[in-house]
């Protein structure tokens, strides 16, 4: 469990970084923007326990909203969706549940389940990000429409991701 | 009293998730109060700080653009020096005092943070209170009005930019007079609406938006942009006016901030007008 803290200290601050500085200037029509951030949460062990996962959630969603001017929207959704996480979990867990010594990612599971269960959180992040920005339901639609677009993105670039740190976690 | 605490220990997960999503939600709500702490904003230190590093090396990239505007606005500004009129040897001479003349500053700043795809876009300046920057002041680049000054520190200011859902501009058409105010919808960064025109106002496509002067933020007359489309709806009394903005804010890179150096005295009297 320890051995695994440089590397979530290594995925916090790049992808916060990346976040900031490169997603945050990505737009396309308006209705597209990725939010690879929430990466970090979803690929916590499975031993990480519930309150540091709320706590991680909040802190994470908290630097984002410091760099983007908007206290408390982004760690409302990321403590929502760090809320989700054990019980999407628990929802797709294989047979011979979840082997010690591994972490929820695609090299570990597989792509179709990392995809379902990755799916669930992006979807329910982005979800509660995109109506407490409006705070309102008279732009129901076009939330919905960015809700999915974003997401699609969002989940387009976790699996860049992970293909790319794919390589090192089998040489382990 | 033990099963209380048997309850906690059992539900710690989801009364914490409460707890801490409480906390965030009142951070949301009570945004404007937090906003005037400026800590939690891009204006703070440590995240100024590295906008500012960032920007330094992205500026690299923009060098062409930036050196085109600034080549052009010094010409403008050439234009309009004395040596470029003619003098009249027959009148007086105009004297610039500059205590009792000057009413509104410039002072330029460079931005090193800025966004155009949320509801509220902000952006960051590279100067703050050391350099004479307060809140409530006008942005303006050589094309156009930008947004006002919201939170300060130090060195850092934050912007709040036209495209933003909680900014309204005072604004007028230039060739009637009409005012009205100045909304952006939260959709596409190169428009934004133009409300309250009564509907007895002419408006014809291409006339030129300017900011109203009434404001005490922007001087009167700076361009905003020109009149894209009229809509006028059955039975409204007041057209929706679209707007093309004459600022590209996808390449904003300097930026000057107005300074009305008479701006207390105009508030404190419209003030006691008003308690009267």
């Amino acid at each position: 469990m320890i051995s695994y803290l440089p590397r979530y200290i290594f995925n916090f601050v790049f992808f916060t970084l990346i976040q900031v500085l490169v997603l945050n200037n990505i737009q396309l029509s308006g209705y597209v923007n990725p939010y690879l951030y929430i990466l970090f949460i979803i690929t916590l062990p499975f031993e990480t326990p519930g309150w540091l996962l709320l706590l991680l959630g909040f802190s994470s969603g908290m630097v984002v909203d410091i760099f983007s001017n908007t206290p408390g929207m982004h760690a409302s959704a990321t403590v929502f969706m760090a809320f989700l996480r054990p019980y999407v979990l628990r929802l797709f867990a294989p047979r011979e549940e979840y082997q010690p010594g591994t972490i929820p990612t695609m090299g570990y599971y597989g792509v179709s389940w990392f995809l379902r269960y990755s799916i669930i959180l992006v979807l329910g992040h982005h979800t509660f990000l995109f109506f407490i920005e409006v705070f309102s339901l008279t732009h129901f639609f076009s939330t919905v429409l960015r809700v999915i677009s974003s997401s699609a993105l969002t989940i387009l670039l976790i699996l860049v991701a992970q293909l790319f740190s794919q390589g090192k976690k089998q040489g382990r | 009293m033990r099963d209380f605490i048997r309850f906690i220990i059992k539900y710690h997960f989801a009364i914490l998730f409460f707890i801490i999503e409480a906390v965030s939600l009142l951070l949301v709500v009570n945004y404007n109060a937090y906003q005037r702490s400026s800590f939690l904003s891009s204006s703070s230190s440590v995240s100024g700080g590295i906008f500012k590093r960032y920007n330094a090396g992205a500026e690299y990239l923009m060098l062409r653009e930036i050196n085109e505007d600034l080549a052009r606005e010094n010409a403008y500004l050439r234009s309009r020096m004395p040596e470029s009129f003619r003098a009249s040897r027959d009148y007086f001479n105009l004297v610039n005092d500059s205590t009792s003349m000057q009413e509104y500053i410039y002072r330029s700043a460079r931005v090193i943070n800025n966004s155009t795809n949320r509801r509220f876009n902000y952006i960051t300046l590279n100067k703050g209170r050391l350099n004479g920057i307060e809140p409530e002041m006008g942005v303006i680049s050589n094309k156009g009005a930008v947004g006002i000054v919201k939170n300060v520190s130090d060195n850092y200011s934050t912007v709040i930019s036209i495209i933003n859902t909680r900014l309204k501009i005072s604004a007028k058409l230039k060739e009637s007079g009409f005012f009205g105010s100045l909304e952006w919808d939260g959709t596409a960064y190169q428009h934004v609406y133009l409300l309250d025109i009564p509907r007895h106002a002419h408006v014809n496509v291409g006339d030129l938006v300017v900011t109203s002067g009434y404001s005490s933020v922007f001087p009167e007359g700076i361009l905003l942009g020109n009149v894209e489309n009229v809509e006028l709806e059955k039975g409204a009394s007041f057209y929706r006016i679209r707007v093309k903005l004459s600022v590209d804010f996808k390449s904003l890179a300097f930026v000057e901030v107005i300074g009305h150096t008479s701006r207390d005295e105009q508030l404190t009297l419209e003030k006691e007008t008003e308690d009267d």
